[in-house]
């Protein structure tokens, strides 16, 4: 097998990513990659960026065998990898505190993220008071409705909260306005993307922060159970999550890797963010040219899923490209199957999933009846379910 | 190269014979009703347009400010398609063979419709240059490639942000001529400063062979004016589509022709300020 080096020296994961921007952010994202070319392998960067990972976000997030679970399904035994744990309850600190680290060095003082659940948004504000940085999130006016808890967490943590009420106010609308404000705070502001998508080099430089995840597990499973798991699986919005677990497993023989994306009210009603799953187009959104749902005429379409953070249209470029490689296999789930597990997990292992992380929990709970008792799922448990209380309460008719 | 993408040529050209300065309005295809484009874009030449930019809306306008963002909205509300675009410039063409008609957007409507089906049809309806805001010259090669077979011009910005080195890589793609975006912001934005125009011309000359238009926040005629002294072009969209936007339907095209033509006369003042 050829080995695996992606993206290309422009950003091009095969077909996809790339920089697709506006004239007036190109010098930003080249002085960004140049930036971070020159940081990723710095010795100092390298120690800081563990240090914090360590000491601030509390890393290595364990691994956990959700015994009662699997036995229950009676199949293959699941294992969870807890980003949940972290500091801020998800994955997203992770790359968040490597972009700050990154901005610091290049003297910016104003920071700006998009978010959809919310997630990503605490962990920038998080980070911003960390180091003493002016903070402007941008979220869809829906996604303030339904995220409730995060946008109280932010607005504690010192960080403006901006309403998007243009499109369909959700996330896609809010990178809209973060880009716009970007272009017009070009010199002063450094935009701490959210996930693995975007212009070159965001996919890259959000992959390489988050495979500790991945990286972590490789050493961790081998501990536990003496070999590496038959399958990886993990949730897909825009794929940061799910690549940082999945790229260090890339030329591991053996392991299987899934990637589960949100089937919102099923596939077939169109009304889904699963574009890889989908077969949607390939074309051109946020910088970057990936699978991106869209109608006959290249607008993009609304999505649905009933979690914000995997309410998107489109999805990072190396998704796309292992998925063409037929290296990662990707399939949905539904809305009404990530509740299931979202309840089973906190039933069987007292665990409160958050809504995206359960859509990866779905499908474990799909497969693993049909695989061997001796067979190991490694499920990335990406973050928690505080923030999804209300949305969950309203589902099950009650009111908090 | 052909006399059909010589119509910016030939218009610039004219232009420079008698030493006045090219007045391109911006307006959205399909904005405020689907009707309305071709009598604007008429409207416009009437009052002294020189070249028509039509805006090809997008449901995620990321480098566009709030007033073109609900031209957009609107547009797409009506129905406006990329193919739909292209048939009005055809409309436009049965009474207008001279007037440049340059479409800007984004460039995932045109992706969906194919480059090679959507060079064709632009050189066969008559648009003269394509603008993809979200295209730089470095993921251009498949559109530069069939634009250039049908002899369609592809117009690139250039931003006050831009180095040396893309602007000599822009000079080399180019034609017709280069949009100048005169500060950092989306379009719409507010406070244009003619001076850090001026002194960002003579660097945009030493590598640019085309015209240069300036645009981005040209709200009246005397900057627009101003700017005209210092650049070849000077291009108005947002505070148009606001004249539109505000407009009862029956007063639209007498009250966008009035601004125009106050922009035409300022630019064609004959003394220096
Ligand atoms: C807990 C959690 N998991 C997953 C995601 C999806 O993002 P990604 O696909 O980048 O991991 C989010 C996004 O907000 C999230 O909050």
């Amino acid at each position: 097998m050829q080995s695996y080096n992606q993206p290309d020296a422009t950003g091009h994961f095969g077909p996809y990513g790339g920089i697709y921007m506006a004239e007036t952010l190109i010098p930003a994202v080249e002085e960004l990659r140049q930036q971070y070319e020159r940081f990723r392998d710095d010795p100092d960067f390298k120690a800081e960026f563990a240090h914090e990972l360590k000491h601030y976000v509390g890393r290595p997030s364990p691994i956990y065998h959700a015994k009662r679970l699997s036995d229950s399904l009676g199949g293959a035994q699941i294992y969870l990898k807890r980003e949940d744990l972290n500091h801020t309850g998800a994955h997203k600190i992770n790359n968040a505190i490597g972009q700050a680290l990154l901005a610091k060095r290049m003297g910016k003082r104003r920071v700006i993220a998009e978010t959809g659940a919310g997630m990503h948004g605490v962990a920038t504000a998080t980070v911003a008071a960390r180091f003493g940085m002016e903070c402007i999130v941008y979220m869809g006016a829906d996604d303030i409705q339904r995220q409730a808890p995060n946008v109280f967490r932010m607005k504690l943590l010192g960080a403006t909260v901006v309403p998007v009420e243009s499109g369909s106010r959700t996330l896609k609308d809010a990178c809209n306005e973060a880009i716009r404000d970007w272009v017009t705070h070009v010199e002063s502001t450094f935009y701490i993307f959210g996930t693995a998508a975007g212009p070159h080099p965001y996919p890259m430089m959000v992959r390489d922060f988050q495979c500790v995840i991945g990286n972590e597990a490789k050493v961790q499973m081998p501990e536990m159970i003496g070999r590496q798991p038959d399958a990886v699986s993990a949730c897909v919005g825009g794929g940061s999550n799910a690549i940082g677990l999945f790229h260090p497993y890339i030329e591991v023989e053996g392991v299987k890797i899934i990637g589960v994306e949100a089937g919102g009210y099923g596939l077939a009603t169109g009304k889904h963010a699963a574009p890889l799953t989908g077969d949607a187009k390939v074309g051109v959104l946020h910088g970057n040219k990936v699978y991106l749902m869209q109608d006959e005429n290249g607008q993009i379409i609304e999505t649905h899923s009933i979690s914000a953070g995997l309410d998107y249209p489109g999805v990072g470029p190396e998704h796309c490209l292992l998925k063409d490689m037929g290296r990662a296999e990707y399939v949905a789930a539904t809305d009404e199957e990530a509740l299931a597990a979202f309840d089973a997990l906190c039933r069987f292992e007292g665990i409160i999933p958050a809504l995206e992380s359960s859509h990866a929990l779905a499908h474990a709970i799909k497969i693993a009846p049909e695989m061997g008792r001796d067979k190991v799922l490694l499920v990335n448990l990406s973050g928690r379910g505080d923030k999804d209380m209300n949305t969950v309460a309203r589902i099950k008719g009650i009111t908090l | 190269m052909s006399t059909l993408q010589n119509r910016i040529q030939a218009t610039f050209d004219r232009l420079k014979a008698t030493q006045r300065k090219a007045l391109i309005p911006f307006i959205t295809a399909g904005d405020p009703t689907l009707d309305m484009t071709v009598p604007l874009m008429h409207a416009l030449v009437e009052a002294g347009a020189d070249v028509i930019e039509l805006g090809v809306p997008f449901s995620d306008p990321m480098a566009d400010g709030p007033t073109i963002q609900r031209a957009s909205e609107r547009a797409l509300k009506n129905g406006m398609t990329l193919r739909g675009v292209l048939a009005m410039v055809a409309a436009f063409r049965q009474q207008d063979a001279v007037t440049p008609v340059v479409l800007m957007g984004y460039g995932n409507p045109i992706e969906a419709l194919g480059w090679e089906t959507f060079a064709a049809r632009c050189a066969a309806v008559g648009v003269d240059g394509v603008l993809t805001v979200d295209f730089p010259p470095e993921e251009s090669h498949v559109a530069f490639e069939y634009l250039q077979r049908y002899d369609i011009a592809p117009i690139f910005l250039i931003a006050p942000t831009t180095t040396e080195a893309r602007i000599a890589q822009v000079a080399r793609l180019a034609r017709g001529y280069v949009y100048y975006v005169s500060l950092k912001g989306v379009t719409g934005s507010g406070n244009l400063d003619v001076d850090s125009i001026a002194a960002k011309m003579p660097q945009l000359r030493q590598f640019l062979n085309l015209p240069i238009g300036v645009g981005f926040g040209i709200r009246d005629a005397e900057t627009a004016r101003q700017v005209a002294q210092v650049s070849d072009a000077v291009v108005i969209g947002s505070r148009i589509v606001q004249e539109i936007e505000s407009s009862a339907p029956d007063r639209l095209l007498d009250n966008v022709q009035n601004f125009v033509a106050g922009v035409r006369a300022a630019l064609d003042r004959k003394e220096r300020l």
